[in-house]
C-alpha cells in the first residue's frame, strides 16, 4: 500500500516547485527570443541585397543603382591585420609574464592595467589614437584605427593567455628545465605549444570583439568610398559603412548597410564557431 | 673497484627561514643503485633536486656547502650542463602532451636546438626505449601521442627521455608512487637493469622498495642524514636507533 503524504504544506511546496520550474523555463526562452528575431531581421533584410556585385563592386553614387561594400571588406581585413599584429605578440608575452610572475608586483599592476583598459569605453581609446597618431600625422588612416583595435584586442589576449598557461601544469616545465633546456627555450617550446589552443582562441574572441567596433574608428580610420589599401589613408570599414549608410536618407544606402550588416555578423558568428570548435579540438590532455 | 662520482659535502638547503636540510655528507658510488628514504618531509626530495640544480627554480630557494660531481662543483657549472649530466624523472609521468613517443624520447636533443642526422636520432631513440624496456610495446606507435600510454609506460617514456640523453647519474623522485603494484615492479626491474650504464639514485618511502634494488641506503630524518651505508647491512643491523625504529616502522 502507497503512502501519500496529504499534507497542505507538502502539497503546497510541490507545487510551487513546478510552478518555479515553469518561470525558469519561460526566461530562459524569451532570452534566446531575441537573438532569433536578430538574426531573423537581418537576414530577411539583408540575403536579397547580397549578389556577386555586392561583393567585388565599389559603392555606387548617389541615385545610381547597384555598388557594393569591397572596400569596406578589404578595410576590415586590413584593420584586423595591423590590430593583430600588434596586440597579438605584446599580449601573449603579457600573458607569458602574467602567468610566470604570478606573485610580483610589477605582474599585479600589469594585470591592473589590462583589466582598466578592457573597461575603457571604445570611443576614449578612438580619442586617444586620434591624440596619438591622426593628430601628429595630420591625417585619417588604416594605421590609426588599427592601432585602436588593437588596445582593444590587447586586454582579451593577456587575460586569455594568462588563464591558459596558468593550466599547464608546472611538472611540464620541469620535464623541459631537467633536461637542461635553457629557460626561454622550455617557454617557447613546451609551454606555448602546450596553450595552443587556448591562445588562438583568445585571438579569434578577441578579433571578434573588434570586427564590429564602430565608435572607434569614427575619427580614425574615419571611412572612404574609394578602395584603399594604403595603411596612412583613411579606409572604410564595415561598421563604419553600416554607421553611414544607415543614418543616410537614400533607400538605397539603407538596402546596402542590410546587406553590410548580414555579412559582418556572418563573419562574427563564423569566429566565434571557429573559437569553440578550435577550444574542442585542439585540447591538449596533460 | 668502487669509485665515487658524486660526493655532497657539508650540504644544506632550505626556503628563506626554513631549514631543511643540515649538514649532509655523502659519497654515491658510481654504477649503484642508492636509495634515499625517510618519512615525508625529511628534505629527500630536496636533496635529490639540489643536485641537478632544480631546487634553486623556486626564488626563496637557498642552499650552502658543496655538491661534487667528478670532484667539480656543481653550483660552479652552468645549471644546464649539470641537468644535461644528472638526468631526472619526477613522482608523476609528466611526458609533453604535445609530442609523440618518438619526439618525447628525443626531447633533450630537439628542444636543445641540437641537430642530429635522422639515422643518428632514430638509433638513439630506439636504443633509449629499450633500455627503459618501452620499445617492443610502442615500436609501431612511435608517432602517436605519448599520453595515450598507460601511466607505467609513461614512467618508462620519462626514464627513456632522461636516458636519452647519456646521462652520468639519472635521479628518480618516488618513480612509483603514482603507479600501480605492476607497473611498480616492471619500473624496479627496469631500474636494476639500468645500472650498469647509469649511476642511480632513488628517493622513496617504499622501505621494501629500497630493501629490494639498493646497493646502498641513506636514511634521512628531520633533515639530517642519520645513516648511510650498504643496503644490507643497515636493513640487518641499523647502527641508530632511529633508523632501527624507521625500518620496523615504530614511525614513519
Amino acid at each position: 500500500m502507497k503512502r501519500r503524504a496529504r499534507d497542505g504544506s507538502l502539497t503546497r511546496r510541490i507545487v510551487f516547485d513546478r510552478l518555479f520550474k515553469v518561470v525558469v523555463a519561460m526566461l530562459a526562452f524569451s532570452t534566446i527570443l531575441p537573438m532569433f528575431f536578430i538574426l531573423f531581421f537581418i537576414a530577411k533584410n539583408g540575403i536579397p541585397v547580397i549578389d556577386w556585385n555586392f561583393l567585388t563592386r565599389l559603392p555606387a553614387p548617389v541615385g545610381e543603382p547597384g555598388g557594393g561594400i569591397v572596400n569596406a571588406i578589404i578595410g576590415t581585413l586590413m584593420l584586423i591585420l595591423i590590430a593583430s599584429i600588434i596586440a597579438v605578440p605584446l599580449g601573449i608575452f603579457a600573458g607569458i609574464y602574467l602567468s610566470e610572475y604570478r606573485k610580483s608586483r610589477f605582474a599585479y599592476l600589469s594585470r591592473l592595467s589590462v583589466e582598466i583598459i578592457m573597461g575603457v569605453p571604445s570611443i576614449v581609446i578612438g580619442i586617444i589614437a586620434y591624440i596619438w597618431v591622426v593628430m601628429p600625422a595630420r591625417s585619417f588612416s588604416a594605421l590609426s584605427g588599427g592601432i585602436a583595435l588593437g588596445i582593444m584586442m590587447l586586454p582579451v589576449i593577456v587575460m586569455t593567455t594568462e588563464e591558459t598557461l596558468k593550466l599547464i601544469p608546472d611538472s611540464m616545465k620541469e620535464a623541459s628545465l631537467a633536461l637542461g633546456v635553457p629557460y626561454p627555450r622550455t617557454i617557447m617550446k613546451v609551454i606555448l605549444p602546450a596553450g595552443m589552443s587556448g591562445i588562438m582562441t583568445g585571438i579569434l574572441l578577441a578579433v571578434a570583439r573588434v570586427a564590429g567596433e564602430t565608435a572607434p574608428l569614427l575619427f580614425t580610420a574615419f571611412g572612404s568610398p574609394y578602395m584603399a589599401a594604403h595603411i596612412l589613408k583613411p579606409v572604410n570599414s564595415l561598421p563604419l559603412m553600416i554607421f553611414n549608410y544607415a543614418t543616410s536618407p537614400y533607400p538605397e544606402w539603407h538596402k546596402l548597410a542590410w546587406g553590410a550588416s548580414f555579412i559582418l555578423l556572418i563573419f562574427v558568428l563564423m569566429l566565434n564557431l571557429a573559437a569553440k570548435l578550435g577550444m574542442k579540438r585542439w585540447k591538449v590532455r596533460f | 673497484m668502487e669509485s665515487t662520482v658524486l660526493r655532497i659535502e657539508n650540504f644544506g638547503a632550505g626556503f628563506d627561514s626554513n631549514q631543511v636540510l643540515k649538514d649532509i655528507n655523502l659519497s654515491i658510488v658510481r654504477n649503484k643503485i642508492t636509495a634515499i628514504m625517510g618519512p615525508s618531509g625529511c628534505g629527500k626530495t630536496t636533496l635529490i633536486r639540489c643536485i641537478n640544480r632544480m631546487h634553486e627554480l623556486i626564488p626563496t630557494a637557498r642552499v650552502s656547502g658543496k655538491i661534487l660531481l667528478d670532484e667539480e662543483n656543481v653550483f660552479d657549472l652552468d645549471p644546464i650542463v649539470v641537468r644535461r649530466k644528472i638526468g631526472m624523472v619526477f613522482q608523476r609521468p609528466n611526458p609533453f602532451p604535445t609530442m609523440s613517443i618518438y619526439d618525447n624520447v628525443a626531447a633533450g636533443y630537439n628542444l636543445n636546438g641540437i641537430r642530429l642526422p635522422k639515422t643518428e636520432r632514430d638509433r638513439i631513440v630506439e636504443e633509449s626505449l629499450r633500455k627503459a624496456a618501452l620499445w617492443d610495446e610502442v615500436k609501431d606507435a612511435l608517432h602517436r601521442r605519448g599520453t595515450f600510454l598507460s601511466g607505467g609506460q609513461q614512467q618508462r617514456l620519462c626514464i627513456a627521455r632522461a636516458l636519452a640523453m647519456n646521462p652520468e647519474i639519472l635521479l628518480l623522485d618516488e618513480p612509483t608512487s603514482a603507479l600501480d603494484p605492476k607497473s611498480t615492479a616492471h619500473i624496479e626491474e627496469l631500474v636494476v637493469s639500468l645500472k650498469h650504464a647509469v649511476t642511480i639514485i632513488q628517493v622513496t618511502h617504499n622501505i621494501p622498495q629500497a630493501a629490494r634494488i639498493s646497493d646502498y641506503t641513506a636514511f634521512i630524518y628531520l633533515g639530517e642524514l642519520v645513516e648511510y651505508g650498504p643496503t644490507e647491512k643497515m636493513f640487518t643491523v641499523p647502527k641508530d636507533k632511529r633508523t632501527e625504529e624507521y625500518l620496523t616502522g615504530k614511525f614513519g
